[in-house]
């Protein structure tokens, strides 16, 4: 097992060095070092001395990929793509260029984005579980056919919809709980309750259909027909059998999105006033701030490297048969 | 849950009694009040931020969303005038207005009335009310025996620090003349990047040199340098030197860069490890402010707090006519500030944000498109005013026209449009008047503009009203007001320069003009639209080149664009700062300077070395007359308009006037606490039985579910 998890840890390296590149190739076609002064210093004023000043003070004076002017191994160390890129893989993200230290910001700005996902992914997987069982459990009546017909309405309806909707019926209307905002601690329930529960209702129609799916296959399996052979009664063979053995599947789509969830939902964030990293990245974008940008793109392609590795280091917990080598 | 699908509930009695308890429930407790209780101990102000401030640091800070927390902590030698118009400039922490003292090359004082190119330096001579001092803060904070307690931090002592708050021990000192002229000095640093920096070279003495110097000097190294234009003459009293005349300086003087700024505190920041805490100068000011910025977290809240040491100031005694007869003076000679504490919340969206302004949670709102028809309504007279809905809340509206102006350029180095021909002139003025200004501020503005008749907009010193004042190029004067002239006069001068029916002589076919701008969004389209069928109105047809903004500014700077939307809005008010915009030596393609256009007039040039070095004069006000006069008839732009801000205030927010040159007006506000309470119980009263209902509709609906389900396990093989 460690050694699998090492190979896997050293397979993920040329993989963040070549998302590395991609990103700052992709970034650095659309903005020039210029470019970017140019929006850090304002409108107003900004002279060609000032963009000099800028450049150097940022570390953007250099070459891009290759320095000619330097020697030997400097001719690759002295470039804009080194400079910024090598602390990367040490986790130093650096101050960003409007002059904050990104990985203080990621630090603060990770827990409220959890605070949101992680109730609404752990209330969601239950009742998306559950309504799924219900419907197994009722297939072939009129109440699986309703079922999914609600379901496939609630899929084609906008999660935006879902956010204004539920905005309007019970901030506004109903005025019981704050509309937006956050607090730390507890007090930050009476904030999250709205966009957990938007986000857990948005969510029923796709993931009780997919969960419906798994259970249905699982039960048509030839253990399921023996235990009701053996007097068992539907619910428990579907409780305490079919879910269990649905469980690969399910972990196979949790596990992996588990260390994402610390990058936040864009709009969720937006809307309800949550300082999580949703927007981070989106913001850097528009702001040119290419240091937010390479950590955020580097962070998450860890994350997601690391997801997979969970997901499969999770099989063998819930399958015997999976032997990782 | 068979254990659930099994139970015998006595469903609808239950529910019923539930129902009639929800029912007889009035609630009186708010359950959607987004902040603590404990603020109920205080007065505070509640005001929302939409973009995260970039900068802090006032030799940096530079835009309207980083002056709205700086303005209120860090105070530069002068401000304006809360209540007087036109504005006036008044001491903040000076015990008067500076002393002007012009001098010749040789440094001997001239009179006031001493021809400007006799002038070779002006001393601005400043002296400071005594006994103002610092807010609280751990920069100034000192040890027992006098040394500063927390200007040598190890790594050790940094590492539980994560905000400026978690420092145990503050101080405050007294306000010093050298503060200011350190801060001057900052200015030039170039390592501070001060936006201003290159424009204070032209006009501080020394400045440039200094720079040069300090240049790979650390930040804290300027402190024993000295300046020549700024020196502190003693404790309280300090002269800026600066080249020729240049009356507009003074309102330099009132912005945020002069501030005072004490070296304990670069000294304090620039120590290693702090910066990876964020704690920086940049994000922790430090000044004598009616406030001081108690919480930092630029994601999510910043709070402002009353600074406990502020100097005494007092409400104005004076101000417009019409200030009394509004209540504005009611508070004359009070001590400021009036409010404890400013709450400014991060609030993206215009949904959450409008919604917490009607349940009083903010205090104070503008009007985005989406809300314009829920806020206003058109009166009988076609004026705007607040709907029903809004009035009922008893909401305040507030209009002022901004002293900003928008407008389309000329590339006036195009060779269509460009240059100082006669068809070239003609060209631009018939599109000046196809352009129709109203229709486009009635469209996509919702009558939120005033037209542009010239370069200044309302306010700035120059600007003439009614007959006077308009652009008689463009508009003619009927019935007591400026009427646009009809689209034939703007087709016969198409005639005059041989593009009649707007055909091309040379192809013979419809001329092709290119418009750049940054209009990329969906929502910029209709508008792009528009501009394409005013064109039209000459037979012109227009193509419009959306790019983003690093290619739009390429283009500007290397003179491809032949038209171009533009905006400035006014730094001071002055006409000064509106006409260098069209000033020859300020071109962009060849100076690299702020006339987009690349307008140059040899007349309008000198008139405006003429203009801007002088004071407020009946003299002045004719060349500046004769400035639009120039512009109106060679057409560099489109005038397109002033926008008019519209806010809206609850009933318990008072002391409100627009100032729009003043940043530090939080001071001057009023909130009726209780008065806000009473409303806020009044508009948030919860709802509860559709919680019931949807409760009775879950359970019929899984009624029949847990039926089927007893059935179907009660079922005999047979």
């Amino acid at each position: 097992m460690i050694a699998y998890i090492i190979r896997r840890a050293l397979y993920a390296v040329p993989l963040l060095i070549g998302v590395n590149i991609l990103t700052f190739v992709l970034f650095f076609i659309v903005n020039s070092p210029d470019d970017m002064a140019r929006l850090q210093l304002g409108q107003k004023h900004v002279t060609e001395q000032a963009i000099t000043n800028w450049k150097q003070q940022h570390g953007y004076d250099l070459p891009l990929l290759w320095n000619d002017q330097a020697e030997a191994g400097q001719q690759l160390t002295e470039t804009i793509f080194y400079q910024k890129s090598v602390g990367l893989f040490w986790f130093h993200f650096g101050i960003s260029d409007s002059g904050r230290n990104i990985s203080a910001d990621i630090r603060e700005r990770a827990w409220p984005s959890l605070a949101v996902a992680l109730p609404s992914l752990a209330v969601g997987l239950w009742v998306d579980i559950a309504f799924a069982l219900l419907m197994v459990l009722f297939r072939n009546t009129y109440l699986e056919f309703g079922g999914l017909v609600i379901c496939v309405i609630l899929m084609s309806v906008s999660s935006l919809f879902y956010i204004i909707g539920g905005q309007f019926i019970i901030a506004k209307l109903m005025c019981l709980v704050p509309i937006s905002g956050y607090e730390e601690g507890f007090a930050a329930i009476k904030f999250l309750v709205l966009p957990v529960l938007i986000g857990v209702f948005a969510g029923i129609g796709s993931g009780v259909r997919w969960y419906r799916t798994l259970f249905l296959e699982e039960a048509s399996k030839d253990y399921v027909r023996t235990a009701r052979a053996k007097g068992l009664t539907e619910s428990q063979v579907l409780f305490r059998h079919v879910l269990k053995n649905a469980m690969i599947p399910i972990l196979t789509g949790v596990v992996v999105v588990l260390p994402t969830l610390f990058m936040g939902s864009l709009i969720m964030e937006s809307f309800f006033s949550i300082p999580g990293l949703g927007s981070y990245t989106i913001d850097a974008i528009n702001n040119q701030d290419f240091a937010i940008v390479r950590a955020m793109v580097f962070l998450g392609s860890v994350l997601y490297v690391f997801g997979l590795l969970l997901t499969d280091i999770s099989y063998t917990l819930v399958d015997p048969r999976v032997r990782l080598s | 849950m068979s254990s659930f699908l099994s139970m015998k509930m006595p469903v609808v009695p239950l529910l019923l009694m539930l129902l009639v308890s929800l029912l007889a429930c009035q609630p009186s407790t708010v359950l959607n009040n987004p902040y603590t209780e404990t603020d109920n101990q205080q007065t505070v102000l509640y005001q929302s931020f939409s973009e995260r401030p970039k900068h802090l640091d006032p030799a940096m800070a530079y835009s309207e969303n980083e002056y709205a927390f700086i303005a209120q902590i860090y105070e530069p030698p002068l401000q304006y005038h809360y209540l007087q118009r036109p504005y006036q400039i008044i001491p903040l922490t000076t015990l008067n207005l500076p002393e002007v003292v012009y001098r010749d090359d040789k440094g001997a004082a001239l009179p006031s009335d001493a021809e400007p190119t006799r002038i070779a330096f002006t001393d601005y001579i400043i002296t400071l009310q005594a006994g103002i001092r610092y807010q609280p803060h751990p920069a100034l904070a000192k040890t027992e025996q006098g040394g500063y307690l927390y200007h040598h931090l190890d790594a050790q002592a940094i590492a539980p620090l994560n905000t400026l708050n978690d420092f145990a021990s503050t101080g405050s000192r007294e306000l010093l003349a050298e503060d200011y002229v350190y801060q001057i000095k900052r200015l030039a640093h170039p390592k501070n990047q001060s936006p201003i920096a290159e424009i204070m070279k032209n006009y501080i003495v020394g400045f440039a040199d200094f720079a040069k110097q300090a240049k790979d000097l650390p930040k804290t190294a300027i402190k024993g340098m000295s300046l020549a234009g700024a020196v502190a003459v003693n404790e309280h009293q300090y002269r800026i030197r600066i080249n020729g005349k240049y009356p507009q300086f003074i309102y330099w003087l009132a912005m945020p860069f002069f501030s005072a700024m004490p070296w304990e505190a670069e000294v304090f920041y620039n120590q290693p490890g702090l910066s990876d805490k964020n704690i920086t100068l940049d994000w922790y000011p430090i000044g004598t402010g009616a406030y001081y910025l108690a919480e930092n977290n630029p994601n999510r809240r910043m709070i402002l707090q009353k600074n406990p040491y502020y100097h005494p100031e007092s409400y104005p005694r004076e101000g417009e006519p019409e200030d009394r007869a509004n209540g504005l003076l009611k508070d004359a000679g009070k001590t400021l500030p009036f409010i404890d504490k400013v709450v400014f919340t991060l609030e993206k969206e215009t949904i959450p944000y409008w919604t917490k302004f009607l349940q009083g949670y903010y205090d104070a709102s503008g009007i985005a498109s989406d809300n314009f028809d829920q806020a206003i309504q058109f009166t009988g007279t076609g004026g705007l005013a607040l709907s029903e809905s809004m009035q009922a809340k008893g909401i305040q509206l507030q209009t002022a026209v901004q002293t900003s102006s928008f407008y389309l350029g000329f590339n006036m180095l195009d060779p269509l449009l460009g240059g100082t021909s006669e068809p070239a002139r003609k060209l631009r003025q018939a599109i000046a008047i196809a352009i129709d200004q109203e229709e486009f501020i009635a469209i996509f503005m919702n009558g939120r503009g005033v037209a542009a008749q010239g370069v200044l907009p309302p306010g700035i010193f120059g600007f003439a009203e009614g007959q006077p004042g308009i652009n008689a190029n463009v508009y003619d004067w009927q019935a007591d007001k400026a009427q646009r002239k009809d689209i034939a006069v703007a087709k016969q001068l198409m005639a005059e320069a041989g593009y009649g029916n707007g055909i091309d002589p040379k192809s013979h076919e419809p001329l092709i003009i290119y418009f750049d701008t940054t209009a990329t969004s969906v929502e910029d389209k209709p508008r792009m639209t528009w501009y394409r069928k005013q064109f039209e109105k000459l037979g012109i047809q227009l193509v419009v080149r959306a790019t983003d903004y690093n290619r739009f500014q390429e283009k500007m700077r290397a003179g491809n664009a032949q038209i171009f939307g533009w905006g400035w809005n006014a730094d001071y008010p002055d006409p000064e700062n509106f006409f260098f915009l069209l000033y020859g030596p300020n071109g962009k393609v060849k100076y690299g300077g702020e006339n987009a256009g690349n307008y140059q007039n040899p007349a309008f040039d000198r008139l405006f070395e003429q203009m801007r070095n002088m004071d407020n004069t009946p003299e002045r006000y004719q060349i500046i007359q004769q400035m639009q006069a120039i512009v109106r008839q060679d057409a560099p732009w489109v005038f397109g308009l002033h926008p008019k801000q519209f806010s809206l205030f609850h009933s318990w927010f008072g002391n409100l006037k627009a100032n729009l040159m003043a940043n530090n007006e939080l001071k001057y506000r009023r909130i009726d606490t209780a008065a806000r309470a009473d409303k806020r119980q009044q508009w948030n009263r919860p709802i509860i039985w559709p919680l019931l209902l949807v409760g009775v509709l879950l359970v019929l609906l899984i009624l029949p579910a847990y039926l089927a389900y007893r059935k179907r396990t009660q079922e005999t093989l047979s």
